[in-house]
């Protein structure tokens, strides 16, 4: 049973919360065969039906407890039947509309009971218990899987010798035997599907486009495909989706519906999601599965149907027409002979369904008129199944062979493979549209020209070829209109195909032609359409330097998207680049090589461009790693060429985003490579030598590293040059994160870099204004600092920024404001800006980051404006938001929330509104956590809160005291002051001092009042005589 | 006798095409040679082709004379005539063309006699594998122009250079016309000075552009696949 629902059963595409089963005959007939299983359980085998479940089975029923008779206790909305376990539970529960069931003679009884419904009953359970045998039997029967044979079973009989075991492995055998017998029943059903065939496919286009057209009679406004390639086996789907059984997609525009986008794949037809904004196609099913395009669209639109059935007879003679040549008299005369049936409107669509497109089934299969009838009816039957068990009536489709289910599994996985790579890859991805010029619209000169040169390309020798490529090259190449051409007259193929001869020469031309034109985003996914990779990954192997260098470059070119980077990691391509960067190490280069060849260097040159393309995928950076591109690129980086060190630097700026890289970027000495390249006088290449030091700099050794080799002059130097916007953005990212090191941050104070950030907060684009604002953040954890920030009138713009909607933005922006705050003269003007009401409004803002960074930065502006607790009473409903933030479930969020609840709680007034705002409970609630960032400020907002009214005794009453001691066994001390000076509060109530007492708080609090540290001495020490006290009061009281 | 050792047993090993010539031949003839003699040849002609060590010389004159086959002809006079020479374009540097294996012998042939001497062998071959781009250019160009006397390559000779290019798919009307728009085509890409003809500063202005022009009108040169199997290693050796 497993293995048949494991394997066979098609449920629909993982989506939110539980996965359903598909409407398919497979489906059906499976849950059919189960069904059968489960009813006859109880007459066949009525000793193992009397087996309790190690779990009930349990799934949402829609049965009614009304339906239920004797045998079970009916109410309202349960139902419990009288036969029970061992310890008195029910062996079924029906509380509406949950249902666990617990043995199978309940579950055989229940499949009565729901007499019509069984199919969807049956339906649910599966759909509600994944593992069925592992709740039946018990996990350790499942884990058995495939492999357990009689054998194992046998096995695991002689072990256990009681009844129950017994029982248990006569269940396992039986569902086993179902297991074999669904797999055997299923493989009945797929034999029965006849897949469509790529030619039946195309000629019922090709007739389709025949009738297509403007004007009423025409059956569809228009239908084409999308894509004019044809490969060889007919099919016009891409290699990776034909693996899937799938043909081609065609766009069809009915008269009188939307434009639809339709897929034809082997199993039949389906609406898939449509052409995505970037123009590739959303492959995933929409909707049911036909069994052919017309019979499709007859369902999708109406017109279709009415024009078909006009165009019928013109359509059958055209049919016939196109068959005669290779048909048998005999063929014919069914056709003729259904023909003269006058039939009802069914008749008319099935004839219409049998003449359409099956002329080239017959043409393979040449079946009998037998065949026809048995598929007929074999149609006709599960249509009218469908629609007695309730479910959609919609003529379902084939489904697929089980070798085939398993090929989807498989691509699945690669599929996934290809999703899974990384994020930093957004920028170029997108599709772009896929115009192909007009046959008929004017074309430009160059067309024509173009088109006879790949004439000579295709018809010519070696020596024409040569011609005709070196003067295609004299087009401009970057254009569009040349770029397009190339491949509308099917150069492109010829291209591709030259790579595969032997002659230098002409792989020399068409690679020299294909890196021009690859710079065009469509070309470049024609060329991975085509295989071109693979086949330039080879020639990455050639001893040719020159072809090495083109196909490295091309390759660079081509891999901007991700399936291409995805292809040239498969084929090996990686390992191969990063074998090109050891070419620049044999420095004795020859006198005199070969004449088409280039330099060692360049060559080196050509591979870091193409990884540095490459690397934009997460698992590339992998293996570039593997392949240890690393040393060598750290080698490259220390030799002065431009041209070499921008893409060098590229690829490990790409790279650097993976911990990995950052420990051997250190390791490599790098950085110090970096910081000298921050001094050169290319713009691109300081972009990007900024950029890795920013992704590097997250670490702290690394952070001092670029100090030490003296990175941070350059950088505070570049920032007063403000046009080049991108390199301003890594320069400013860099300075920030270098920033996060106090000894840095003096550094920058030191050359003026605080001044000029703080002149770069206006008519910034974003991504600068994130980093310099994320900087002065950093910068403004320092008196000075923040003193340099007000002088310079930094306050206000920061402030205005506050109103941004930019995530990232806004939580650098609340930080540095926050760490401005700490100082009374800044939180003047930010108060007197309205900033503190802009932030409590950012406690609404959806992002968690953003509203905690909010929440951290209140936390000084309370305590440092005057009037506090005016203020904060001033903001119409803000004290409930921050109560109601309590709810949150990110960590940080609550933390930042209880911290800015003890700013606030401070002011008794507040307090009590808080209160009523219910903190208590919610902060009680909290009190079970590990997260010491949270232990701490949540301790501290108890103490706070403990001083209003009976708060004390509420946190006793909401069992905050318990968890509280625990705190104390943490290894943070500020959890330990924070705890104590809580616990001390709340030992002020005698219920309190108990429940510490209980839990064991004394002894901890004893060592706490060794710390060196005061506060935790003396909070301790004044938990610890409270609960004395109350002690010696008791005692007092027992004797008196 | 260093000279007549067919294996390797030197430590400065000739360039791997003149080996992979040697070993072709049975050099036993040029046992008989007088080493004096020879050696007073290699000397003359080491003095005027720079580009092969003497060793190289000595091995090229030693295949000379076993490819000439008359063992007891003295060197200097001993001359190779025209398919013996097409002979070797054929079998050792891949040429297939005849009517550029003959142009090839008409280059190599200075003196035009009709027959390569051994100092034209040794000259020849040093352009053809040791050129620089300058002297490849030239020798090209001589091959391509060789029927016209003026210095310039002429339409007429491009389409007959051209002739057999394109598949003969086509009837011979359509591939005629298919040829003459090619050579229109270089005409265009070639001829800077649109007199209608090529002259060798249009040609060396085309090849600096693009070195695959070099060859635009059918190889004369050792076939780039050869050199390919060329290991790594001995490029550092000379």
């Amino acid at each position: 049973m497993g293995v048949a629902l494991g394997r066979l059963v098609q449920w629909t595409a993982p989506g939110h919360g539980t996965r359903a089963l598909e409407k398919t005959p497979l489906n059906e007939a499976i849950m059919k065969e189960i069904i059968m299983f489960a009813e006859s359980f109880i007459y066949k085998y009525p000793q193992e039906a009397k087996y309790v479940f190690v779990e009930p089975l349990e799934w949402k029923t829609d049965l009614d407890p009304s339906a239920f008779e004797s045998g079970y206790v009916v109410s309202a909305t349960t139902v419990k039947s009288e036969e029970s376990d061992e310890n008195g539970q029910p062996l079924l529960f029906l509380s509406v509309p949950q249902i666990k069931v617990r043995s199978f003679g309940q579950l055989s009884c229940l499949l009565l009971i729901a007499k019509d419904t069984k199919l969807k009953e049956a339906q649910a359970c599966i759909e509600g218990n994944r593992n069925p045998i592992a709740k039946i039997l018990g996990l350790d029967y499942n884990t058995v899987k495939e492999e357990s044979s009689i054998l194992n079973i046998l096995d695991k009989i002689t072990k256990y010798n009681d009844t129950e075991s017994e029982i248990k492995m006569k269940i396992a055998i039986l569902l086993k035997q179902l297991d074999v017998n669904l797999l055997n029943h299923s493989l009945k059903c797929i034999s029965l599907e006849i897949p469509l065939h790529p030619a039946a496919v195309k000629n019922d286009i090709e007739l389709l486009k025949h009738f297509s057209g403007k004007g009423e009679q025409t059956v569809l406004e228009s239908i084409k495909y999308t894509s004019d390639y044809e490969y060889p086996n007919g099919c016009r789907a891409p290699p990776w989706r034909q693996i899937l059984g799938e043909i081609c997609y065609v766009l069809v525009k009915p008269h009188d519906v939307e434009t639809l986008c339709i897929t034809c794949s082997k199993e039949g037809v389906f609406l898939n999601g449509g052409k995505t904004d970037d123009e590739e196609i959303n492959y995933e099913r929409k909707g049911v599965i036909y069994k052919d395009l017309v019979t499709c669209l007859k369902e999708k639109s109406a017109k279709f149907s009415e024009n078909m059935s006009k165009q019928k007879t013109r359509f059958n003679e055209l049919q016939k027409e196109k068959n005669k040549p290779n048909e048998t008299p005999k063929k014919e005369a069914p056709s003729a002979l259904r023909k003269a049936i006058p039939g009802s409107d069914k008749t008319m669509l099935e004839k219409n369904q049998i003449n359409f497109g099956k002329s080239n089934m017959t043409k393979r299969l040449e079946p009998s008129l037998n065949w026809r009838t048995t598929v007929d009816s074999k149609e006709h039957r599960t249509s009218v199944h469908e629609e007695r068990h309730g479910g959609r009536v919609e003529k379902s489709a084939p489904s697929v062979s089980a070798g085939k289910a398993q090929l989807i599994r498989k691509s699945g996985e690669k599929v996934e493979e290809i999703v899974s790579e990384s994020s930093s890859e957004s920028e170029e991805d997108e599709e772009p549209p896929d115009h192909r010029q007009e046959a008929n619209a004017d074309l430009p000169s160059e067309y024509w020209q173009i088109q006879k040169l790949v004439k000579y390309l295709k018809g010519g020798n070696q020596t024409a070829t040569v011609i005709a490529l070196c003067s295609m090259k004299d087009f401009n190449l970057a254009q569009e209109t040349c770029q397009l051409a190339i491949r509308d007259v099917g150069g492109l193929e010829v291209l591709i195909n030259l790579l595969d001869t032997d002659d230098v020469k002409c792989k020399i031309g068409s690679l020299k032609i294909l890196k021009e034109i690859s710079h065009n985003p469509q070309i470049r996914r024609n060329i991975v359409d085509l295989g071109g990779l693979p086949i330039m990954v080879n020639i990455l192997d050639s001893p040719h330097k020159s072809l090495k260098c083109l196909a490295a470059e091309t390759i660079a070119n081509v891999a901007k998207f991700r399936r291409a980077r995805w292809a040239v990691r498969h084929h090996g391509g990686i390992t191969k680049l990063v074998a090109l960067l050891d070419c620049a190490q044999n420095s004795a280069e020859p006198a005199q090589s070969s004449l088409y060849d280039a330099r060692d260097v360049e060559v080196a040159r050509c591979g870091a461009l193409a990884l540095w393309s490459c690397s934009k995928s997460y698992a590339n950076k992998e293996a570039i790693r593997k392949a240890g591109g690393i040393p060598l690129l750290a080698r490259l980086l220390k030799t002065s060429h431009e041209n070499m060190l921008i893409p060098v630097v590229g690829t490990l700026q790409e790279c650097a985003s993976e911990e990995n890289y950052r420990a051997a970027i250190k390791a490599e000495r790098i950085i110090e490579n970096l910081v000298k390249n921050l001094n050169s006088e290319n713009e691109q290449l300081q972009e990007h030598c900024a950029m890795a030091i920013y992704q590097c700099a997250e670490d702290e050794e690394t952070r001092d590293l670029v100090r030490m080799h003296g990175g941070l002059k350059p950088l505070a130097t570049l920032l007063n040059n403000t046009d080049n916007k991108e390199r301003l953005a890594a320069v400013t990212g860099a300075i920030w994160k270098c920033s996060i090191s106090k000894e840095n941050v003096t550094k920058f104070r030191e050359y003026k870099a605080i001044e000029t950030l703080v002149g770069l907060l206006t008519d910034q684009p974003e991504e600068v204004l994130v980093n310099v604002v994320g900087a002065l953040g950093e910068c403004c954890q320092e008196y000075e600092n923040r003193v340099i920030v007000r002088k310079c009138g930094g306050i206000q713009p920061l402030v205005n920024l506050l109103v941004g909607i930019n995530q990232a933005l806004l939580v650098n922006v609340t930080k540095a404001v926050g760490a401005c705050a700490v100082e009374p003269e800044n939180m003047m003007i930010i108060d007197r800006l309205d900033g503190v009401r802009l932030l409590w409004s950012l406690l609404k803002n959806p992002h968690p980051d953003v509203k905690a960074s909010a929440a951290w930065a209140l936390c000084p502006c309370i305590q440092n404006a005057k009037d506090a607790g005016e203020m904060v009473r001033s903001f119409v409903g803000g004290l409930e938001l921050v109560v109601n933030l309590l709810k949150s479930d990110n960590k940080e969020v609550l933390a930042s929330v209880c911290a800015a609840i003890t700013n606030i709680a401070k002011d008794q007034e507040n307090l009590a509104v808080i209160t009523d705002h219910g903190v208590v409970p919610l902060l009680s609630k909290l009190a079970n956590t590990n997260n010491d960032k949270l232990r701490r400020h949540l301790a501290e907002a108890i103490s706070c809160c403990c001083m209003w009214g009976r708060n004390r005794v509420a946190f006793g009453e909401n069992k905050a005291v318990a968890p509280l001691v625990r705190y104390l066994k943490s290894n943070d001390a500020n959890v330990h002051r924070a705890t104590a000076q809580a616990l001390y509060q709340l030992s002020e109530d005698a219920d309190n001092c108990i429940t510490m007492h209980e839990n064991g708080a004394v002894k901890l609090l004893l060592h706490m009042v060794g710390s060196p540290d005061q506060d935790l001495q003396e909070a301790a020490a004044g938990c610890i005589s409270n609960i004395r006290r109350l002690a010696l009061a008791t005692e007092k009281a027992r004797y008196t | 006798m260093t000279w007549s050792s067919g294996t390797n047993s030197s430590p400065e090993s000739p360039s791997v095409e003149l080996r992979y010539l040697r070993s072709l031949l049975c050099v036993e003839a040029t046992f008989n040679m007088d080493p004096k003699a020879l050696g007073k040849l290699v000397e003359s002609i080491s003095k005027t082709v720079k580009s092969f060590k003497k060793s190289e010389v000595e091995s090229l004159v030693i295949l000379f004379h076993g490819l000439v086959g008359k063992p007891d002809e003295r060197l200097d006079i001993a001359r190779l005539d025209r398919s013996t020479f097409r002979m070797v374009l054929h079998g050792l540097f891949g040429m297939t063309d005849d009517k550029l294996m003959n142009r090839v012998f008409f280059a190599f042939d200075k003196d035009s006699d009709n027959c390569i001497s051994v100092n034209e062998w040794v000259k020849g071959l040093s352009v053809f594998l040791r050129g620089t781009l300058e002297e490849k250019l030239k020798f090209c160009f001589e091959v391509y122009y060789l029927n016209g006397d003026d210095g310039y390559i002429s339409r007429e000779e491009i389409f007959d250079m051209l002739k057999n290019s394109l598949h003969q798919e086509l009837s011979e009307e359509e591939t005629d016309e298919g040829i003459r728009e090619l050579v229109e085509i270089t005409l265009k890409k070639m001829d800077y000075d649109n007199d209608g003809k090529i002259s060798f500063a249009d040609f060396e202005k085309a090849v600096k552009e693009d070195r695959l022009l070099l060859e635009v009108f059918g190889q004369c040169l050792p076939e780039e696949k050869v050199q390919c199997h060329q290991p790594q290693k001995d490029e550092g050796t000379f």
